[in-house]
């Protein structure tokens, strides 16, 4: 192979990298809109340069950054709690979405908006929808691995089973919800079920992104003992690696990470199924260059798919969450297929 | 010094696995465990790896409960060789091996890679570093996990917390069935190596099914029969023609071969097609 290609499977490359085309995403989803905005205002309206026209500084401050920033927070949550669950569960087809957590997440906060009122949990606040979100996503974590479990060990196919169960439960769920709901809440059910990078703004962003950040710092630092517990929970343990403390400690970050996106954006399906995939694909399966590597390219792709779907059918902004199940299907069908037949899972 | 189980019982579902056995085993020598097919050897060997704790007895290593130590610190004293591997993900031969040294204080990345490398070479794998683990044979992958357990505990121990004695840490290294996927040489060579390691100081166990494995390569050797202990002590003197009857259940004949000390173990089967 060329060895301009191949220094790229190296960390430091591959996540330099990276990062530049979060950047570039990030820019990309500044620029484009309604407004076509160039790189000087940009600058300017984010303060490192001459200050733009008002207008054009409330699009960039108001409207674009907190999308773009959700863009990147979400994705890289999305894509690292995928990669994480894939090593807890020794299975390239975890996923919080198809496994069910983040339809158990949104069933808990669509609840919480359509019934909080009535059950006077108006207290809560700003924190309702987040906390609701989290308890919903712990619960179905805790089901999902415990029905999963087949003479102590996961299954991946059980796994996948149980996910389509609880999905099954929550989507029905989130209906019957629907039904009972009235105007704006009724709004609102539409953007859990399928995603939008639109609906938080900086109260909701300043709420529960440190908190989904704060995951996405820490789970990175367990990379070396995921890579043990790729050998097997028995083999990891035989290297030294705690493996209970580990597994409760990597699932409660998920849980964070998880809840805390789709409190923010709702449910977006398969970033954390195909960013990982890719990213092993090009440079293997360690974590400790899997899990960052993961969370930028989760960033810029969801960046850019957010800035495709306001942008391709505007004014129509396209559900996000429709974008990347669009493209995730059949991305998941072709790993299936690629799994299939053969021991190796890339 | 050494890693002991002793007067160990392990019980599941009302059926005893292990009764009343003790086992140890010291720095430096080869220690082969026998029997039938669910005599309790690997029950006896997770015991021993920390994988299973006893209802009544106790497992210590280096004098100390097993479970005591950190689990770091159990790491770095003794590896295990489980009977089958399920690694499906795509690291190299030389990344699993480098999995090994997880516990191990790191050294600089040219010395580790040293290390790995020459793990691999005395499991006989040196040439398959970069394969794709998932790519290789059954036997392939089984030497490439040799190497990652012995990467695990490549150098004797200099903590102050381990060592009890002048002359370096012990070492342990438990293998279950390590020829059960290997072709009639590649047995032999695991088992050399397990042996050269042994005389580096580490004690090494050994689950087997060949008796002649064990004659030739064993110093001592512990046999099973429905959980308990019937034959325990050096290997020469406990591996009889009569134990090895009562052991396997079926004739068998010790024959001398011409220039080799040691007697080879034969099996008549009751009711061979092929004896006249």
């Amino acid at each position: 192979m060329n060895p301009l290609l191949s220094s790229l499977r190296r960390p430091l490359p591959l996540c330099l990298l990276l990062g530049v085309l979060a950047l570039a995403a990030a820019v990309g989803g500044l620029a484009s809109g309604p407004l076509a905005i160039g790189g000087g205002d940009i600058l300017g309206a984010l303060g490192l340069g001459t200050p733009p026209d008002p207008t054009v500084s409330a699009t960039i401050l108001q409207l674009r950054l907190p999308r773009v920033l959700l863009g990147l927070i979400v994705g890289a949550a999305l894509a690292v709690s995928g990669a994480a669950m894939q090593g807890i569960f020794r299975n390239p087809l975890a996923d919080p979405g198809l496994v069910g957590v983040s339809s158990g997440a949104a069933l808990a906060a669509v609840a919480a908006i359509v019934l909080g009122a009535a059950l006077g949990l108006g207290a809560a606040g700003r924190w309702l929808l987040p906390l609701a979100s989290f308890g919903g996503a712990a619960i179905t974590t805790l089901l999902v691995s415990r029905l999963s479990r087949v003479d102590g060990a996961t299954q991946p196919a059980q796994m996948l089973l149980v996910g389509l169960a609880v999905n099954a439960v929550s989507g029905a769920g989130i209906g019957l919800l629907a039904n009972i709901a009235s105007g704006p809440a009724l709004r609102a059910l539409t953007f859990w079920m399928y995603g939008s990078l639109g609906r938080a703004g900086w109260p909701e962003i300043a709420v529960t992104a440190p908190v989904v950040l704060l995951a996405l710092l820490l789970i990175p630092l367990r990379g070396r003992e995921l890579n043990a517990l790729l050998l097997g929970e028995a083999e990891a343990a035989h290297m030294g690696v705690d493996v209970e403390r580990l597994k409760r400690w990597l699932v409660l970050l998920v849980l964070l990470a998880v809840g805390g996106a789709v409190a923010l954006t709702g449910i977006i399906a398969f970033i954390g199924l195909i960013v990982p995939q890719l990213i092993r694909l090009w440079a293997g399966p360690d974590h400790r260059l899997l899990l960052p590597a993961s969370a930028l390219l989760g960033g810029a792709l969801l960046t850019v798919a957010d800035t495709a779907a306001r942008t391709v059918a505007a004014p129509v902004e396209l559900p996000i969450g429709v974008l990347t199940a669009l493209i995730g299907g059949p991305f998941f069908i072709a790993l299936l297929l690629r799994l299939r037949g053969r021991g190796e899972t890339w | 010094m050494r890693l002991a189980a002793d007067q160990v019982e392990y019980t599941v579902d009302g059926r005893t696995l292990l009764d009343r056995v003790s086992l140890a085993l010291a720095p430096g020598e080869v220690h082969a465990v026998l029997g039938r097919n669910g005599a309790g050897k690997s029950t006896l060997l997770r015991l021993l790896a920390g994988d299973l704790q006893p209802q009544n007895g106790s497992v210590t290593l280096n004098g100390r409960a097993l479970m005591a130590w950190t689990p770091r610190a159990r790491a770095r004293m003794r590896a295990v060789l489980p009977q089958s591997e399920s690694l499906r993900f795509g690291f190299t031969a030389a990344q699993v091996v480098a999995l090994g040294r997880y516990a191990c204080p790191q050294h600089r990345p040219e010395t580790e890679r040293r290390i790995v490398g020459e793990a691999l070479q005395m499991a006989g794998v040196g040439e398959l570093a970069l394969r794709r683990y998932p790519s290789l044979s059954g036997g392939e992958r089984a030497r490439v996990q040799l190497a990652r357990v012995m990467a695990q505990i490549w150098e004797p121990l200099g903590d102050a917390d381990t060592v009890t004695d002048a002359g370096g840490g012990p070492r342990y290294l438990l293998l279950d069935e390590p020829t059960a996927s290997l072709d009639l040489a590649h047995q032999h060579g695991c088992l050399l190596q397990a042996r050269c390691f042994a005389a580096s100081g580490v004690g090494v166990l050994a689950v087997l099914h060949d008796p002649n494995l064990a004659l030739r390569y064993a110093d001592r050797v512990t046999v099973l029969e429905q959980g308990r202990v019937i034959g325990q002590g050096a290997t020469r003197e406990v591996l009889t023609r009569e134990l090895l009857e009562r052991t396997y259940g079926i004739a068998i004949e010790l024959v001398h071969t011409a220039g080799e000390a040691l007697p080879v173990v034969v099996a008549h089967p009751p009711t061979s097609h092929l004896s006249s």
